[in-house]
Protein backbone atom coordinates (compact mmCIF):
# COMPACT_ATOMS: atom_id res chain seq x y z
CA UNK A 1 0.00 0.00 0.00
CA UNK A 2 1.20 3.48 -0.61
CA UNK A 3 2.43 6.10 2.06
CA UNK A 4 -0.20 8.38 1.88
CA UNK A 5 1.29 11.93 2.37
CA UNK A 6 -0.19 14.10 5.35
CA UNK A 7 0.81 18.09 6.41
CA UNK A 8 -1.03 19.63 8.99
CA UNK A 9 0.05 23.51 8.59
CA UNK A 10 -0.36 26.98 9.07
CA UNK A 11 0.20 28.50 5.51
CA UNK A 12 -1.52 28.00 2.46
CA UNK A 13 -0.93 25.23 -0.75
CA UNK A 14 -0.84 24.69 -4.31
CA UNK A 15 -3.22 22.14 -5.10
CA UNK A 16 -1.70 21.54 -8.40
CA UNK A 17 1.52 21.57 -7.07
CA UNK A 18 0.40 19.04 -4.62
CA UNK A 19 -1.44 16.76 -7.80
CA UNK A 20 1.40 16.89 -9.81
CA UNK A 21 3.69 15.23 -7.27
CA UNK A 22 1.68 12.73 -6.82
CA UNK A 23 1.46 11.58 -10.33
CA UNK A 24 5.53 12.62 -11.12
CA UNK A 25 7.44 9.65 -12.56
CA UNK A 26 4.25 6.98 -12.43
CA UNK A 27 2.44 5.75 -15.45
CA UNK A 28 -0.04 3.42 -13.74
CA UNK A 29 -2.29 6.54 -12.23
CA UNK A 30 -5.35 6.81 -14.80
CA UNK A 31 -7.12 9.08 -12.31
CA UNK A 32 -6.34 11.46 -9.52
CA UNK A 33 -9.24 13.55 -7.74
CA UNK A 34 -8.00 17.05 -6.06
CA UNK A 35 -10.89 18.17 -3.46
CA UNK A 36 -9.86 21.39 -2.20
CA UNK A 37 -12.35 23.12 0.85
CA UNK A 38 -12.31 26.61 0.69
CA UNK A 39 -13.25 29.17 3.11
CA UNK A 40 -16.70 30.60 2.37
CA UNK A 41 -17.52 34.81 3.36
CA UNK A 42 -21.44 33.96 4.59
CA UNK A 43 -22.81 35.97 2.49
CA UNK A 44 -20.48 38.90 3.57
CA UNK A 45 -20.93 38.18 7.24
CA UNK A 46 -17.43 36.72 7.76
CA UNK A 47 -13.86 38.36 7.86
CA UNK A 48 -12.20 34.69 8.80
CA UNK A 49 -12.47 31.70 10.24
CA UNK A 50 -9.86 31.01 13.47
CA UNK A 51 -9.37 27.38 13.07
CA UNK A 52 -8.02 25.69 16.38
CA UNK A 53 -6.66 22.69 16.53
CA UNK A 54 -5.08 19.39 18.37
CA UNK A 55 -1.68 19.35 17.97
CA UNK A 56 -0.21 15.92 18.73
CA UNK A 57 -3.48 14.26 17.52
CA UNK A 58 -4.44 15.70 14.48
CA UNK A 59 -1.87 14.34 12.09
CA UNK A 60 -2.04 11.31 13.86
CA UNK A 61 -6.00 11.18 13.23
CA UNK A 62 -5.71 12.06 9.62
CA UNK A 63 -3.34 9.04 9.15
CA UNK A 64 -5.70 7.19 10.71
CA UNK A 65 -8.71 7.69 8.35
CA UNK A 66 -6.57 7.48 5.18
CA UNK A 67 -4.81 4.31 6.19
CA UNK A 68 -8.82 3.42 6.24
CA UNK A 69 -9.30 4.76 2.50
CA UNK A 70 -6.27 2.92 1.53
CA UNK A 71 -8.13 -0.41 2.57
CA UNK A 72 -11.08 0.03 1.45
CA UNK A 73 -10.04 1.28 -2.10
CA UNK A 74 -7.19 0.25 -4.87
CA UNK A 75 -5.21 3.65 -4.34
CA UNK A 76 -2.27 4.36 -5.83
CA UNK A 77 -1.76 7.55 -3.21
CA UNK A 78 -3.31 10.35 -1.19
CA UNK A 79 -2.21 13.55 -0.19
CA UNK A 80 -4.41 15.19 2.54
CA UNK A 81 -3.00 18.90 3.80
CA UNK A 82 -4.93 20.64 6.38
CA UNK A 83 -5.04 23.93 7.40
CA UNK A 84 -4.90 25.86 10.98
CA UNK A 85 -4.80 29.50 12.13
CA UNK A 86 -6.53 32.31 10.70
CA UNK A 87 -8.16 31.75 7.03
CA UNK A 88 -9.88 34.52 5.01
CA UNK A 89 -12.73 34.11 2.62
CA UNK A 90 -11.33 32.49 -0.82
CA UNK A 91 -8.73 30.90 1.14
CA UNK A 92 -8.28 27.14 1.10
CA UNK A 93 -8.81 25.22 4.12
CA UNK A 94 -8.41 21.48 3.06
CA UNK A 95 -6.97 19.77 0.26
CA UNK A 96 -7.79 16.09 -0.60
CA UNK A 97 -5.90 14.16 -3.82
CA UNK A 98 -6.12 10.48 -4.51
CA UNK A 99 -4.74 8.51 -7.27
CA UNK A 100 -5.98 5.17 -8.52
CA UNK A 101 -6.02 3.37 -11.47
CA UNK A 102 -9.60 4.03 -12.12
CA UNK A 103 -11.70 7.05 -11.56
CA UNK A 104 -14.45 5.48 -9.43
CA UNK A 105 -11.83 4.78 -6.59
CA UNK A 106 -10.46 8.07 -6.89
CA UNK A 107 -13.81 9.88 -6.53
CA UNK A 108 -14.96 7.74 -3.60
CA UNK A 109 -12.30 7.58 -1.62
CA UNK A 110 -11.95 11.31 -1.74
CA UNK A 111 -15.38 11.77 -0.68
CA UNK A 112 -14.69 9.58 2.38
CA UNK A 113 -12.01 11.11 2.89
CA UNK A 114 -13.45 14.47 3.26
CA UNK A 115 -16.68 12.98 5.34
CA UNK A 116 -14.32 11.15 7.88
CA UNK A 117 -12.03 14.34 8.51
CA UNK A 118 -15.19 16.62 8.78
CA UNK A 119 -16.05 14.86 11.93
CA UNK A 120 -13.12 12.88 13.35
CA UNK A 121 -9.90 15.58 12.56
CA UNK A 122 -9.65 17.84 15.69
CA UNK A 123 -9.79 20.63 14.11
CA UNK A 124 -12.63 23.91 15.13
CA UNK A 125 -13.82 26.89 13.47
CA UNK A 126 -14.35 29.81 15.07
CA UNK A 127 -16.07 32.69 13.23
CA UNK A 128 -14.75 36.19 13.21
CA UNK A 129 -17.40 38.66 11.89
CA UNK A 130 -17.15 41.72 9.56
CA UNK A 131 -18.04 44.55 12.58
CA UNK A 132 -14.75 42.84 14.14
CA UNK A 133 -16.30 40.83 16.64
CA UNK A 134 -16.50 37.22 18.12
CA UNK A 135 -19.13 35.24 15.83
CA UNK A 136 -18.67 31.85 17.79
CA UNK A 137 -17.76 28.41 17.28
CA UNK A 138 -19.03 26.52 13.96
CA UNK A 139 -21.48 23.87 15.33
CA UNK A 140 -21.49 20.48 14.02
CA UNK A 141 -23.62 19.59 11.35
CA UNK A 142 -26.45 16.26 11.89
CA UNK A 143 -25.77 16.04 8.50
CA UNK A 144 -22.23 15.77 8.84
CA UNK A 145 -22.85 13.19 11.29
CA UNK A 146 -25.48 11.17 8.97
CA UNK A 147 -22.94 11.36 5.93
CA UNK A 148 -20.88 8.69 7.71
CA UNK A 149 -23.64 6.27 7.60
CA UNK A 150 -23.09 5.48 3.73
CA UNK A 151 -19.53 4.33 4.57
CA UNK B 1 -2.32 12.69 34.06
CA UNK B 2 -2.76 15.85 31.60
CA UNK B 3 -6.09 17.06 31.33
CA UNK B 4 -5.85 19.10 28.10
CA UNK B 5 -8.85 21.18 26.22
CA UNK B 6 -10.07 22.79 23.18
CA UNK B 7 -12.37 25.03 21.69
CA UNK B 8 -15.37 26.04 24.11
CA UNK B 9 -14.51 23.45 26.70
CA UNK B 10 -11.03 25.47 27.02
CA UNK B 11 -12.54 28.39 26.94
CA UNK B 12 -15.39 27.70 29.57
CA UNK B 13 -12.93 26.03 32.10
CA UNK B 14 -10.40 29.02 31.13
CA UNK B 15 -7.42 26.89 30.40
CA UNK B 16 -5.97 24.76 28.13
CA UNK B 17 -4.18 21.81 29.82
CA UNK B 18 -3.61 20.90 33.49
CA UNK B 19 -2.24 18.14 35.57
CA UNK B 20 -4.50 16.07 36.86
CA UNK B 21 -4.42 12.99 39.85
CA UNK B 22 -8.10 11.89 39.92
CA UNK B 23 -9.26 9.61 42.93
CA UNK B 24 -8.99 5.51 42.08
CA UNK B 25 -12.24 5.31 41.74
CA UNK B 26 -12.25 7.37 38.67
CA UNK B 27 -11.74 4.77 35.87
CA UNK B 28 -13.89 5.97 32.78
CA UNK B 29 -13.88 9.13 30.54
CA UNK B 30 -18.06 9.47 32.01
CA UNK B 31 -15.87 8.86 35.46
CA UNK B 32 -13.64 11.75 34.65
CA UNK B 33 -16.26 14.23 33.72
CA UNK B 34 -18.25 13.18 37.03
CA UNK B 35 -15.47 14.13 38.75
CA UNK B 36 -14.34 17.18 37.25
CA UNK B 37 -17.87 18.55 37.57
CA UNK B 38 -17.33 18.52 41.02
CA UNK B 39 -14.02 21.04 41.13
CA UNK B 40 -15.80 24.05 39.86
CA UNK B 41 -18.68 25.96 38.04
CA UNK B 42 -16.42 26.28 35.03
CA UNK B 43 -16.22 22.37 34.46
CA UNK B 44 -20.42 22.05 35.69
CA UNK B 45 -20.60 24.87 32.74
CA UNK B 46 -17.98 22.82 30.23
CA UNK B 47 -19.52 19.53 30.55
CA UNK B 48 -23.58 20.50 31.15
CA UNK B 49 -24.39 18.92 27.99
CA UNK B 50 -21.85 16.00 28.43
CA UNK B 51 -23.08 13.64 26.66
CA UNK B 52 -21.93 16.02 23.33
CA UNK B 53 -18.40 16.12 24.51
CA UNK B 54 -15.89 14.16 22.88
CA UNK B 55 -12.83 12.21 24.48
CA UNK B 56 -9.77 11.29 23.06
CA UNK B 57 -7.06 8.71 25.12
CA UNK B 58 -3.26 9.87 23.92
CA UNK B 59 -4.37 11.25 20.72
CA UNK B 60 -7.08 8.93 19.82
CA UNK B 61 -11.26 9.39 20.01
CA UNK B 62 -12.33 7.16 22.44
CA UNK B 63 -16.38 6.74 23.65
CA UNK B 64 -17.18 7.81 27.68
CA UNK B 65 -17.10 3.95 28.87
CA UNK B 66 -13.27 3.97 27.98
CA UNK B 67 -11.41 2.92 30.93
CA UNK B 68 -9.10 5.70 31.66
CA UNK B 69 -5.98 3.77 33.51
CA UNK B 70 -2.62 4.26 31.84
CA UNK B 71 -3.59 7.23 30.27
CA UNK B 72 -1.34 10.02 29.92
CA UNK B 73 -3.13 12.82 28.16
CA UNK B 74 -6.91 12.91 28.23
CA UNK B 75 -8.50 15.65 25.88
CA UNK B 76 -12.27 17.04 25.86
CA UNK B 77 -13.68 18.78 23.36
CA UNK B 78 -16.86 19.64 20.93
CA UNK B 79 -17.65 17.85 18.36
CA UNK B 80 -15.27 18.61 15.71
CA UNK B 81 -15.64 21.12 12.29
CA UNK B 82 -12.73 20.36 10.47
CA UNK B 83 -12.32 19.86 6.55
Amino acid sequence: MPIPTIRVQRGTFDAAAESAALAAGRTDIGAIVTFTGLCRDEGGRLARLDLEHYPDMAEAEIGRVAEEALRRWPLLGVTIVHRYGPIRPGEAIVLVVTASSHRVAAFEAAEFLMDYLKSNAPFWKKERLVEGTDGGWVEAKREDQEALVRW
Amino acid sequence: MKAVYFAWVRERIGKAEEELDPPADVATISDMIAWLKTRGQEYVYAFENSRSIRAAIDHAHVKHDAPISGAREIAFFPPMTGG
